[in-house]
């Protein structure tokens, strides 16, 4: 009985806590890679402390619908670090089926996020989200092509055993279907967090952004609720990728520890990529997303041919 | 006995609502409203007593006609459909009373709430109709009242094509059925509708009887390819009316194909193969061409083919559990199937009174003359966001619970011994999922965010009678979406009915999803409300430094689908005048782009134009002259006394 209840606490407190940190420790790797000494690793966290106190402006367009974006992204980024098992075997929500239902939070996020940005009537912010619900329609197959080849190697439809089977399959023959699911949703998960090369976190042209245009009228408390939502998505998504790879001892002292861990090289990882790729042409992105949707179908017939 | 009087009694009332009207001219809108509410009660309770308290009931009255009687059995399966008929027609008629009033349409008004009540009767009749020739009368009559009712403003031309090809398909629909009854009648030696001798399905007549149905029920539901009638006449119809036929009529047909499965004991793999690839299909190009489409109740028109097309993926799936005699398989896509055809059944309408609220209160249904609704129709505009977010899908609404009774039953399939073609729903489900969140945020934001794209003079919110109704099937949304577990016995019984013993309780737990959806709500609640406290200041929206933006920079539907729009062109052939920017001071030019259904314009006209031109030479047979056709009957006369000789 207790037991279950210290991993939700774990969980939830990790998340809440530690979410943050990761876009600093991107943006600490690329700082040093450029030669820069760059914002502190905790930068997010001032910022987050600033913006809260602050003021709102709201745009004369935007209705009420306006603040549903950035709530919703928390919302969803909270609900969904309950369904994905971070530490532990199981996460703190498991059911049949839960993996899907952990897809189609993030497609929740995206459809208030995008109904946000419609409300300002920008025509740049229409753009972004123009191109958020087109990509999406390549990266949800990718995604669900991953869960399919892993719910035949194993038999689940939730997280929990389905990542728990995959990170044991490593040194056997499951390892090279498996590299091709890790490859597809290495991919989701740049794209989905609007990382390099897919989209530029940083840039200032909003003609070539995806997310960033999107959330451009948000300020104050809910420019807060943006950037702490985004770093949540990262946080879950990335919990996705790592618990793939990472073996579990079973021991809790050893698989926690090993976990905050992964995230932060995943992190690091974010950023040597960032530091020596060049963003690719929009009309590149689904091109990308489509090997992300072949690396995926070849890792399910893989699978398929194993079984 | 008494459930049987209910049942009549539902379809007399619905089917004598629109009577009174006809002579009581003041009243009459409110007394077809109490007729049919008092159906929709009668139905309730009949659909209440089968799906939760497990009865059954059966008539068999005499009929005059050869090898007929009127039999009608009521089984969970036909219940789990009376209750949705009956229910969202009810609210349609109480909306239509002020959308399509009486002071503003006279007698077209009387003639409609007539057509309505006998239609809505004859889809109650539908629902029990156990044997081949009631069945096929109840399909006509529902059938015709549903061309009465989209041609009823035939002063309008495009109304009156509209109304034309939906009465050739649903006729070429009803031959279909024909034929295809006959065959089942010549296997089980009865026009009772019931289970077919095992090893039939493999047979050459099975097969013809799979493909005749299909091809009948498929007409009715609007699954592409066949579903060339239903934009035009859905556009062409009252709100309410395109509500009724989207959100039930189409439902008949999936009802006719539930029945063949559930007649079917051993049915070939491949059925399972073209339902699914054909919903697969269908689901994804029907929402190329929604997104394509500046007309509301047009894109509305091609959404519900996406939809019909998940009801063949879970049909798909459950075609395929009984083929592989998968028992798990066959409940899951079943309830799956169902629960999306409920959830249909009432966001669709939904959408539809929106649509008609929006054409009520500013006079047009082009989205791209629209914009910034929310304002003018604050309630409108959130009972359609309502709908919106169910159709795609989202938690915590209806419309993801039966989505994802579909994607566990293709897991279950890939799983052991199972259907490894089941990725195929799989993906398209997710594919699906993706492009009905661009285009119905496309649709949303374009009419009801921003600001107006062109004067639309003043616009009104919907009166009260119109929004009660719409705010009645928008709870029911949310209140399946937050608690579908209510509806698990129902479902169970139902999907029982197509010939399985697994138990839904058993395969997925749908009271979890209550708990995420309490958990996000809360979440979202908690967060909403320190955001909403801090202090605030208005100012104009941060355009990247324009100082004088307009409306008319805003982003449109035409240039928000663009991107996906474009990676469908092949199939989409949109008519496009795009002018030629040349110089260094173009003139001012105007670009214009149309998508008509490619599949009405160059497949279905030109062949329906071959076969005119190939029957022309009938024509000479027909000159005109009396004297000739005299001749005719005179030789028919003599041919007939020779053949009688010899």
């Amino acid at each position: 009985m207790i037991r279950p209840v210290l991993t939700f606490l774990a969980q939830v407190s990790l998340t809440l806590a530690l979410a943050p940190l990761l876009p600093g420790i991107i943006n600490k790797v690329k700082a040093l890679f450029a030669g820069r000494v760059g914002p502190p690793v905790l930068q997010l966290y001032f910022d987050l402390a600033k913006l809260m106190r602050k003021d709102s402006v709201y745009s004369r367009s935007s209705t009420g619908l306006f603040l549903a974006g950035p709530v919703a992204s928390v919302a969803v980024g909270l609900t969904a670090a309950l369904m994905v098992p971070m530490g532990g075997a199981g996460a703190p929500l498991h059911f049949t089926g839960d993996a899907i239902v952990f897809a189609y939070l993030f497609g929740v996020a995206r459809f208030f996020i995008v109904l946000a940005a419609l409300d300002t009537g920008s025509a740049f912010e229409g753009m972004g989200a123009s191109r958020e619900v087109t990509f999406a329609v390549l990266a949800e197959p990718a995604l669900f092509l991953g869960l399919a080849a892993l719910s035949m190697h194993c038999g689940a439809t939730s997280l929990g055993p389905m990542l728990a089977a995959a990170s044991k399959g490593w040194n056997t023959a499951s390892a090279g279907p498996l590299v091709l699911v890790l490859a597809a949703w290495t991919i989701v998960f740049l794209v989905e967090n609007c990382r390099i090369p897919f989209d530029d976190p940083n840039t200032h042209l909003e003609l070539t952004m995806i997310h960033e245009v999107m959330v451009l009228d948000h300020s104050g408390p809910g420019l807060g609720l943006v950037f702490y939502g985004a770093s949540l998505k990262l946080w879950v998504l990335g919990a996705l990728v790592v618990k793939l790879c990472l073996p579990m001892s079973g021991r809790w002292w050893l698989d926690w520890p090993a976990f905050v861990a992964g995230m932060a090289v995943l992190a690091m990882g974010v950023g040597v990529v960032e530091s020596v790729m060049a963003r690719l042409k929009l009309r590149r992105v689904s091109q990308a997303l489509i090997a992300a949707v072949v690396s995926g179908t070849f890792g399910f017939l893989l699978f398929l041919l194993q079984a | 006995m008494l459930l049987s009087t209910l049942f009549f009694s539902a379809v007399f009332l619905a089917a004598f609502s629109g009577v009174p009207g006809l002579v009581l001219q003041r009243v009459g809108g409110w007394t077809a409203s109490v007729l049919l509410a008092g159906a929709a009660l009668c139905g309730l309770v009949l659909a209440g007593a089968v799906l939760y308290g497990g009865m059954t009931w059966q008539a068999d009255l005499p009929w005059r006609l050869p090898n007929a009687h009127l039999l009608f059995k009521g089984d969970a399966l036909g219940s789990f459909i009376l209750a949705p008929v009956v229910l969202v027609s009810a609210l349609l008629s109480v909306y239509g009373k002020d959308y399509w009033s009486e002071a503003e349409h006279g007698y077209a008004a009387r003639q409609l709430r007539f057509f309505f009540g006998i239609c809505v009767g004859a889809m109650v009749l539908l629902t029990a109709a156990a044997n081949a020739l009631v069945f096929l009368f109840a399909w006509e009559g529902m059938a015709m009242m549903g061309f009465f009712m989209i041609t009823i403003s035939d002063q309008d031309a495009s109304v009156r094509e509209g109304g034309w090809v939906y009465f050739v398909a649903t006729h070429l629909g009803t031959l279909c059925l024909f034929a295809g009854f006959s065959l089942l009648a010549s296997a089980t030696g009865t026009f009772d509708l019931g289970p077919l001798p095992a090893g039939f399905a493999a047979t050459a007549p099975g097969t013809a009887a799979f493909l005749l149905l299909l091809a009948g029920f498929g007409l009715k539901a609007g699954i592409g390819p066949l579903h060339v009638w239903l934009p035009g006449a859905h556009a062409s119809a009252p709100s309410h009316v395109s509500a009724l036929l989207s959100g039930l009529m189409l439902k008949m047909g999936i009802l006719g194909l539930l029945r063949l499965l559930a007649w079917t004991p051993d049915p070939p793999l491949w059925w399972a193969g073209l339902l699914t690839g054909l919903g697969a299909t269908s689901g994804i190009l029907a929402l190329a061409f929604a997104l394509a489409q500046k007309d509301l109740k047009r894109m509305l028109a091609y959404s519900s083919i996406e939809n019909v097309s998940i009801i063949f993926l879970g049909l798909g799936l459950a075609m395929a559990g009984k083929a592989r005699g998968i028992e798990a398989l066959v409940m899951l896509g079943g309830a799956g199937a169902l629960f999306h055809l409920l959830n249909h059944t009432l966001f669709k309408p939904l959408l539809f009174m929106g649509a008609g609220s929006v054409m009520h209160g500013t006079g047009t249904r082009d989205m791209e003359r629209l914009g910034g609704l929310a304002k003018a129709m604050p309630r409108t505009s959130l009972l359609f966001l309502v709908g919106s977010a169910a159709i795609c899908g989202l938690p915590p609404l209806n419309g993801f619970a039966g989505e994802w009774l579909i994607y566990l039953g293709s897991f279950r399939a890939l799983g052991p011994g199972g259907w490894l073609w089941a990725v195929v729903p799989l993906v398209a489900l997710a594919i699906i999922g993706a492009l009905a969140v661009a285009c119905f945020t496309r649709a949303y934001g374009v009419i009801f965010l921003g600001e107006p794209r062109t004067d639309l003079g003043p616009v009104h919110e919907a009166p009260d009678s119109m929004l009660r109704p719409m705010a009645v099937v928008a709870g029911l949304c949310a209140a399946i979406g937050l608690a579908p577990v209510a509806l698990q016995p129902a479902l169970d019984r139902a999907a029982s009915d197509l010939g399985t013993t697994a138990h839904l309780s058993g395969l997925a737990s749908l009271g979890y999803l209550s708990l995420v959806a309490a958990i996000g709500l809360l979440a979202a609640a908690a967060v909403w409300d320190r955001v909403r406290r801090a202090p605030s200041t208005v100012a104009g929206t941060w355009d990247c430094g324009y100082a004088a933006p307009t409306a008319r920079i805003q982003y449109t539907g035409a240039s928000f689908a663009q991107m996906l729009t474009e990676s469908f062109y092949w199939v989409l052939r949109p008519l496009e005048r795009r002018p030629r920017i040349q110089g260094l001071f173009p003139r001012s030019a105007v670009f214009r782009i149309r998508t008509p259904d490619v599949f009405l314009d160059r497949a279905v006209k030109p062949s329906v134009d071959f076969a005119a031109w190939a029957m022309s030479w009938l024509r000479i047979l027909q000159a005109g002259h009396l004297p000739i056709y005299i001749l005719y009957v005179v030789v028919t006369l003599v041919a007939l006394f020779v053949w009688t000789l010899s």
